[in-house]
């Protein structure tokens, strides 16, 4: 068998992982599972392609960044395509989720992201239609790099970028006061409270990180695959399955089980076929369940 | 009289509308003082003292700190105010190292004042520093709740305000958790507790309060309140005929 499955497994396990520190941060903090971060990855990565292209109608056609497919405008939509997606978050735990929140029922926070996840897909087909769209039609030619696996520029270049965001998230989570104060939220939210945290700050923290991330996710999609308004739904069951086999509230855990989720995946399209493809999240996702359903770094709840 | 701390006067709370747990309970706790809140079971001293720690709606009656109307103030805003609560159990982070169950403590301190600040409680707590780097979890009971005050203490609080700080610990650490809370009040400390164990609790205390039915029905100097007949058939259990209505749990 031909070892590419590694650089396919590892891109999108990278896309996984992402999306999953989103997915295992809200549920370890906010306290349930949230459908919607999917459709953060699919508007995120629309607002990223409205402001290149926004871009590119004031400036032109700007050159890519050899050897890369894109150039400098992609770079900036991106950041502003995470900070959107950000305010997504925000706007939508401020109108719907922080209210029912309050009520203290998590099924019906679960609920009501299932029917904002819909809403918002449904926004997206309607603003975009469901055409597929891409950030560049521009065919990469993929260099050989040994053991007949070859890999193109911006598969690199995202590799590095995942593991530089991984990295900093990590940091942020166990180095700093914030981190610190969200690690606090997780374990014992009353105690949070009494040694002084602002839960509702924490909450703001958390989905920034959780929609940033997930933006990122959704760009390397559409830069490696293509872009649709299903792009983020199709996304949610490899999430889940990555945040609960790394253990629930654990960032390395959500990255390392996306990666192994990636590989997996990669791995089955060889060697059994590319129509089982789908079923690796759910096999391993029950097997986790089963057999450790805390996870791979995850603890027991008291 | 010595300044007056904390100032709670004719308390009323409780988590529902309408049913109080606490029924106009008033207590002053002056400055360097250890006061105690004795009383039966079900009498509604957690949440008594929860309720001024900013974690059971208050629904009447005043909390004052240093003069200030703290009442309304929610839950994390009582740090800053100088109100340090330590409540009686999940007191810890377990997951989070010894070390970042302080630092995450820490919030309101000035950011170059953390480090030093975490060696002094290293020092008064002496055995937190080899279990710096294991998880709280791990600690023994008696040393969470050394993590616990420490905890509290560390950001200079002008009360410190513990919910039975020896409920579920052996007999050794009991007098060890006593002997600690002595020791922090030597240190200047203003001290509010509420504890079952009336006889340890009065021993270091200077003055107590005992809470009936949620409201405060006797007060006296420690010494002479484990002396006092009418508290003592009251709550401690000193004669057997348990008359009238205690004892409901």
């Amino acid at each position: 068998m031909s070892l590419q499955f590694i650089v396919d497994g590892l891109l999108t396990g990278s896309m996984i992982g992402l999306g999953a520190i989103g997915v295992t941060l809200t549920y370890s903090i906010l306290r349930f599972s949230n459908f919607a971060h999917g459709d953060f990855m699919a508007w995120g990565t629309y607002a990223t392609l409205t402001v290149v292209s926004a871009i590119g109608a004031m400036f032109g056609k700007i050159a890519p960044i050899a050897p890369l497919s894109f150039g400098w405008p992609l770079l900036v939509a991106l950041v502003v395509g995470m900070a959107f997606t950000a305010l997504l978050a925000l706007l939508l735990d401020k109108v719907l989720f922080s209210r029912l929140r309050s009520q203290g029922q998590a099924i019906i926070v679960v609920m009501a992201s299932f029917g904002a996840s819909m809403a918002l897909r449904s926004l997206l087909e309607f603003t975009f239609t469901s055409r597929p769209t891409y950030f560049s039609r521009a065919i990469q030619i993929a260099m050989p790099v040994g053991f007949g696996i070859r890999i193109t520029p911006d598969q690199i270049a995202l590799l590095l970028l995942t593991a530089v965001l991984v990295l900093g998230v990590h940091l942020l989570m166990t180095r700093t006061q914030t981190g610190r104060s969200m690690q606090a939220l997780s374990q014992n939210a009353a105690l949070a409270r009494i040694v002084g945290i602002d839960v509702a700050s924490v909450v703001r923290v958390t989905w920034i990180i959780g929609a940033a991330l997930a933006c990122v996710a959704g760009v390397m999609i559409g830069i490696l695959v293509q872009i649709r308004p299903f792009m983020g739904f199709d996304m949610l069951l490899p999430m889940f399955a990555a945040a609960i086999l790394g253990g629930i509230g654990s960032i390395p855990g959500a990255v390392l089980g996306g990666l192994i989720i990636g590989l997996a995946e990669a791995g089955a399209v060889q060697l059994i076929g590319a129509e089982w493809r789908a079923a690796v999240s759910f096999i391993i996702l029950m097997a986790v369940l089963f057999v450790r359903p805390i996870g791979l770094f995850g603890v027991k709840e008291r | 009289m010595s300044e007056i701390v904390l100032d709670v006067r004719n308390l009323e709370a409780g988590y529902e509308p309408g049913v109080p747990i606490v029924r106009g309970a008033s207590i002053s706790v002056s400055k360097g003082e250890i006061v105690v809140v004795l009383g039966p079971n079900g009498a509604g001293k957690s949440s008594f003292i929860k309720a001024i720690a900013g974690l059971v709606p208050i629904t009447g009656g005043a909390v004052l700190l240093d003069g200030k109307d703290i009442t309304a103030a929610p839950a994390h805003t009582m740090v800053r105010l100088g109100l340090a609560f330590v409540p009686q159990t999940e007191n810890i982070f377990p997951l989070m190292s010894v070390e970042d169950n302080l630092k995450v403590a820490c919030g309101i301190l000035e950011r170059r004042d953390i480090p030093g600040r975490i060696e002094e409680m290293y020092t008064a707590f002496p055995d937190l520093v080899r279990q710096r780097r294991t998880a709280a979890g791990n600690l023994s009971g008696g040393q969470r709740q050394m993590l616990a005050v420490a905890r509290a203490l560390i950001v200079h609080p002008k009360v410190l305000v513990l919910d039975e700080p020896s409920a579920g610990l052996s007999p050794k650490f009991v007098s060890m958790v006593f002997e600690m809370l002595a020791g922090i009040r030597k240190s200047g400390v203003t001290i509010l507790l509420v504890e079952q164990n009336a006889k340890a609790a009065l021993a270091i205390g200077d003055r107590a309060y005992v809470l009936v039915e949620g409201k405060d029905r006797h007060e006296g100097v420690a010494s002479e309140l484990w002396n006092d007949p009418v508290v003592a058939e009251l709550y401690l259990g000193q004669r057997p005929s348990r008359a009238g209505k205690g004892g409901s749990a």
